[in-house]
C-alpha cells in the first residue's frame, strides 16, 4: 500500500536541527534531524531505547534537548518562556503509549480537562458539551461518555485518548507508539481511525512505532532512528528494499 | 562496600534528601499564591482528606480517651486525686495526644494515599498528559493536596479531642458517677488559650509536612509499580518521623512563650 499525497515541501510545520541528549554517559540522541511537512503522515521507527520517546518528549517541552534547535511553527520551543509554551502546545496533540487517561475523572472529564486553559480559542457560542461530544463522536464512542478509564478496554482508552487531543483541533498530532499492547484487529482500527482523522482535520502526523504494518499503512515517508541520528530517510517502499544490513533488520519478513 | 562507604553513602542520600525536599517546598510556596488557584480542586480534595479520614480519627480518638482515662485512674485513685482526672485528660489530649496520635494517622491513611496516586500518575504518563494540555500539574495536583491537609488536619485534630474528651466522660462517669457538666467544666477550666493556640498552629505544620512528603515522594516516584510502593511506604515513614521532629521543636517554642 503507498500513500499517494501532494505534499507541500515548501510548508515545514516541524523541523528538529542537530538534537542532542544524555543520560549520564548514555548519549540518546546524537545529532538527530527532522522535517514535519503540512499534511504529512512521518513515521519514526527505531529499537527499543533507541531515543524515540526521548525525542518526542523533547519535541513538547517535557524533557529539555542538552542542544540543537525545536522549531515548531516558526517557533523555537527551547526559546519559549512558559505562557508561550503552553500556549503553542495548544496546537500540539500528544498520544501517550499507555493513553495516560486521568483514572480519577471520568471520560466526559478527560476531555474537557484540555479546555480548562484553552478556552480562546473556540468562539464564545461552542459549549463545553457539543465540543466534547464532537470529539468522542471523531472516535465513535460517544456512549463511553459516562464511563470511568479503569471501565474501558485497551483500544477504548487510546480511542478516548486521541478524542481528548482532537478536542483542542491541533495542527500536529504526535503519536507514541499508538498501536503498542493491541491485538491486531484493534491495532488496525487505530490505524484506520488515525487515518480518518488526518483526512478530516487536516493534521500533519508524527508517528513512533516498531510496528511495521502501521508504518506500511500510515506513511508518508518513514526516518530510521539509529545510533542517536536519523540514520536514513525514505518512503516505505524505499526503505524496505534497501541492501544496508541495519535497515533490511527492521523489516526482514514484513516487507509483503 | 564496607561500612565507612555505606555510612558515606547514606548520608550523603539523606542530605540530597533533605536538599531536594526543601527545593520542593519553596516551590510549594512560590506556586501556592500565584494565579491560577485551582479552588474547586481544593475543596474536592478538602472533602476527601477530611470527610473520609473522620471515621478512623474519631475512632482512634474515642479509644485513646478510654485507654487514658482507665489506665489513670488506679494511680490518681492512690494519691486520692481523682478528681483531677478531667483536669489531666483534657491537657494531655488537648496539648500532646490528640494532635500528634490524629497526625501519625492521617500520615497512614492521606500521606500514603497522596503518594501513591501521583506516583501512579507519574509511572503512567498522566502528569506528562497534564502539562502537555497546558495545565501547570505542580499547581492541580501538589499545590491543592497540600493545602488540603493542612487545613483539614487542625480541623480533625480538634474532632479527635472533643471525642477522646468523651470518651473519657464515658469511663468517669461509669467509675465515679460524674456529670458530663461537672466533667467539661473541669475541663475546660484547666485548659488555657496557651494549650489551645499552640496544639493548632503544631497541627497546621504537621499537615504541611504530611501534604508536602506525600505529594515529594508521588511526584519523584522512580518508574514501575515498585516505585509507586516504595513512594507510598516512604510518604508514611519519612511523614512520622518529620512530625516528631516538628512536635519536639514545637513543645521547645511554645515552653519559651509560654511557660509550661
Amino acid at each position: 500500500m503507498t500513500n499517494n499525497k501532494d505534499i507541500n515541501k515548501q510548508n515545514i510545520v516541524l523541523e528538529i536541527k542537530d538534537l542532542h541528549k544524555s543520560f549520564g554517559n548514555n548519549h540518546v540522541l546524537n545529532g538527530f534531524n527532522l522535517k514535519l511537512y503540512q499534511g504529512e503522515n512521518l513515521v519514526i521507527m527505531g529499537k527499543s531505547g533507541s531515543g524515540k520517546s526521548v525525542m518526542i518528549k523533547c519535541l513538547v517541552g517535557l524533557m529539555e534537548a542538552d542542544s540543537g534547535t525545536i522549531s515548531v511553527m516558526q517557533n523555537d520551543i527551547t526559546k519559549l518562556n512558559q505562557s508561550a509554551l503552553d500556549t503553542l502546545r495548544a496546537d500540539i496533540g500528544f498520544l501517550f503509549q499507555g493513553s495516560a487517561l486521568y483514572d480519577s475523572m471520568t471520560v466526559r472529564e478527560n476531555l474537557e480537562f484540555p479546555l480548562r486553559r484553552h478556552t480562546k480559542r473556540f468562539d464564545s457560542t461552542a459549549n463545553t458539551e457539543s465540543l466534547v461530544i464532537e470529539a468522542l463522536d471523531s472516535v465513535g464512542l460517544r456512549d463511553a461518555i459516562d464511563l470511568m478509564p479503569s471501565e474501558l478496554s485497551g483500544g477504548m482508552k487510546k480511542r478516548i485518548a486521541i478524542a481528548r487531543t482532537l478536542i483542542l483541533k491541533p495542527k500536529i498530532m504526535l503519536y507514541d507508539e499508538p498501536t503498542s499492547g493491541l491485538d491486531p484487529i484493534t491495532a488496525k482500527e487505530i490505524i484506520l481511525l488515525m487515518q480518518t482523522i488526518q483526512k478530516k482535520y487536516g493534521t500533519s502526523s508524527l508517528i513512533i512505532t516498531h510496528d511495521v504494518d502501521c508504518a506500511r499503512v500510515i506513511s508518508d515517508r518513514m526516518v530510521l532512528l539509529i545510533d542517536g541520528k536519523d540514520y536514513v530517510v525514505g518512503t516505505f517502499a524505499e526503505l524496505s528494499k534497501h541492501k544496508d544490513p541495519k535497515i533490511k533488520a527492521f523489516f526482514k519478513n514484513k516487507t509483503s | 562496600m564496607t561500612v565507612l562507604a555505606y555510612i558515606k553513602y547514606a548520608l550523603k542520600s539523606f542530605f540530597i534528601e533533605i536538599g531536594e525536599l526543601s527545593y520542593f517546598t519553596a516551590r510549594f510556596f512560590k506556586t501556592a499564591f500565584k494565579p491560577p488557584f485551582e479552588l474547586k480542586e481544593l475543596i474536592r480534595q478538602c472533602y476527601y482528606m477530611g470527610n473520609r479520614s473522620l471515621f478512623l480519627v474519631g475512632i482512634t480518638g474515642f479509644i485513646i480517651g478510654l485507654v487514658l482515662t482507665i489506665q489513670t485512674r488506679p494511680t490518681l485513685l492512690e494519691f486520692g486525686a481523682v478528681s483531677w482526672m478531667p483536669s489531666m485528660v483534657s491537657i494531655s489530649i488537648v496539648r500532646e495526644i490528640g494532635p500528634i496520635i490524629t497526625a501519625l494517622v492521617c500520615a497512614g491513611r492521606i500521606g500514603s494515599g497522596i503518594g501513591a496516586e501521583i506516583g501512579s500518575m507519574r509511572v503512567t504518563e498522566q502528569i506528562d498528559a497534564m502539562e502537555v494540555s497546558g495545565t501547570n500539574p505542580f499547581n492541580f495536583l501538589v499545590v491543592t493536596r497540600v493545602l488540603a491537609v493542612t487545613l483539614m488536619l487542625p480541623l480533625l485534630v480538634i474532632i479527635a479531642d472533643a471525642i477522646a474528651l468523651f470518651g473519657s466522660f464515658l469511663i468517669e462517669n461509669s467509675k465515679g458517677s460524674v456529670s458530663f457538666t461537672l466533667f467539661f467544666n473541669q475541663v475546660f477550666d484547666a485548659l488555657e488559650f496557651g494549650d489551645i493556640l499552640p496544639a493548632t498552629i503544631k497541627s497546621i505544620f504537621f499537615g504541611l509536612a504530611i501534604g508536602l512528603v506525600g505529594c515529594y515522594k508521588g511526584y519523584y516516584c522512580n518508574k514501575g509499580t515498585a516505585g509507586v510502593g516504595k513512594a507510598a511506604n516512604s510518604a508514611v515513614v519519612v511523614a512520622s518521623l518529620l512530625l516528631f521532629i516538628i512536635d519536639f521543636i514545637a513543645v521547645f517554642v511554645t515552653d519559651i512563650f509560654f511557660e509550661l
